[in-house]
């Protein structure tokens, strides 16, 4: 028939390009909220370390609803949220301000197992020596504390990029929405969403890869 | 010189110090045998205020360790201190740990704090180890290099955790022996310590604590060959 063929064409070399686009888009999103998650769970994850009054009443409890609170549902409630209280944000900004929120809440978590794995007496050595707290935070804690927690952050991280997928039911055209599109037009999902997920293979490997290397290094 | 009056400290409801009374002069070594849980870690910990005091007061060199307007850190410079734990920062190497702090707090030049810690290293018997990282050394160099580390500082005291109680019994002797060294040099010393051989050798006085206070503080000969206090003397029996 004449009309089906109007609405279910094939596969284009020209859709590659288009997945290629989504994955930019699924990078870009992941990458702003890892990047300012990560330096927001520092000052967070610092902060339930210290654990003072504020933190074990207010921060932690909060951070806790973040963590435990499917990403779907937060992402859907802060997008028909917005509106409410008179905010105009667009599927990308309010995805990128949920999952940023939802990495810090990881993060921070992270964080604070990293400063913990220090360990008192190290600190107090350090200390014994005459530095600063801040310096003994610097040039001790953190390469300490950040050897021990890496691979539990390049999990954090990996995962975000993975669950920035769920900004998809915003109707942000990231790699799975893309996927969508062209399912529907193609009526080719095997191939379709092997692609897609070639592609995200493609932008988790090397950071695998990459913290492999960095592990090993540190190990020696 | 320094200058311990009425100390008293408490961990919640305990009161671990009971009114210290103690003079450290320069030149002098002491030693601080007792109990375990009889407060005498606790008493090298508020020297150096890694621990804060509850009544008394610590003067070293005439400045008061627990005053507000005390710069901590800067005093800490003159109180060198080594752990039971070793405590070497395992990210870096043998140099590397001890040119750490001269360069970051005393603020020398990268290749004289290197120079500096490589000669330390080298004073201590650790010169073919300057670049080993400290999972590559045994628990006795490791506690070298904490000696060493906190030498490089320049201070005019040191402070001595039971420096060798969590060593493997054939590697005390190097410790042991790097601690002598540094009493001949004429370095200021004050170690709590389990190795009564050493604390009859080494020091000047031997301080017995018990139960937070000193129960009898004298030479070595006086409190291991003829203390005056009951309780010295059972102890004494005791460790050997």
């Amino acid at each position: 028939m004449e009309s089906t063929s109007i609405f279910f064409t094939s596969f284009k070399t020209t859709d590659l390009w288009f997945l290629a686009e989504a994955a930019y888009r699924t990078l870009l999103i992941s990458g702003i909220s890892i990047s300012l998650g990560t330096a927001l769970g520092l000052i967070f994850g610092w902060l339930l370390h210290e654990g003072r009054l504020i933190s074990t009443f207010i921060l932690s409890p909060f951070l806790d609803i973040f963590r435990s609170v499917p990403l779907i549902i937060q992402l859907v409630l802060a997008y028909n949220f917005a509106p409410i209280i008179g905010l105009n944000i667009d599927p990308f900004g309010s995805g990128a301000i949920v999952l940023t929120i939802y990495t810090t809440a990881l993060v921070a978590n992270v964080v604070r197992g990293g400063i913990d794995a220090v360990g008192i007496p190290m600190r107090r050595a350090a200390r014994s020596l005459g530095m600063t707290y801040w310096q003994d935070m610097i040039y001790v804690v953190s390469p300490i504390g950040i050897r021990a927690v890496f691979p539990a952050w390049v999990g954090v991280a990996l995962g975000v990029m993975k669950d920035s997928a769920l900004v998809s039911v915003l109707g942000y055209v990231e790699l799975l929405r893309a996927s969508q599109i062209l399912i529907t037009r193609t009526q080719e999902p095997f191939l379709i969403l092997a692609l897609a997920g070639a592609f995200y293979f493609a932008l988790s490997f090397p950071i695998a890869r990459f913290s492999e290397r960095l592990e090993k290094r540190w190990s020696q | 010189m320094i200058e311990i009056r009425a100390l008293h400290k408490y961990f919640d409801d305990v009161h671990v110090l009971r009114g210290i009374d103690l003079d450290v002069n320069k030149g002098e070594v002491l030693s601080i045998i007792g109990a375990s849980g009889s407060g005498k870690s606790t008493l090298l910990y508020c020297i150096n205020a890694l621990e804060g005091i509850d009544e008394g007061r610590i003067t070293v060199d005439g400045v008061e360790v627990h005053a507000k307007s005390t710069d901590i850190n800067k005093l800490r410079q003159k109180l060198g201190m080594v752990f039971q734990q070793w405590n070497s920062f395992p990210h870096l190497t043998a140099l590397e740990n001890v040119a750490l702090s001269p360069r970051i707090v005393r603020k020398m030049s990268r290749s004289d704090a290197r120079e500096l810690a490589a000669r330390r290293l080298e004073h201590i018997g650790l010169g073919d180890k300057l670049n080993s990282y400290p999972n590559a050394l045994s628990g006795g160099q490791q506690q070298r290099l904490a000696i060493a580390r906190a030498l490089a500082m320049e201070p005019s005291y040191m402070l001595f955790d039971e420096t060798t109680s969590a060593l493997d019994p054939e590697l005390v002797g190097e410790v042991l022996d790097a601690m002598r060294l540094l009493a001949e040099e004429g370095m200021t010393m004050i170690c709590v310590t389990h190795e009564m051989g050493f604390a009859r050798d080494v020091s000047d006085r031997v301080a017995y604590i018990h139960d937070g206070t000193i129960e009898e503080i004298g030479t070595p000969e006086q409190i291991f060959g003829n203390p005056e206090s009951e309780r010295t003397s059972r102890f004494l029996a005791n460790v050997r």
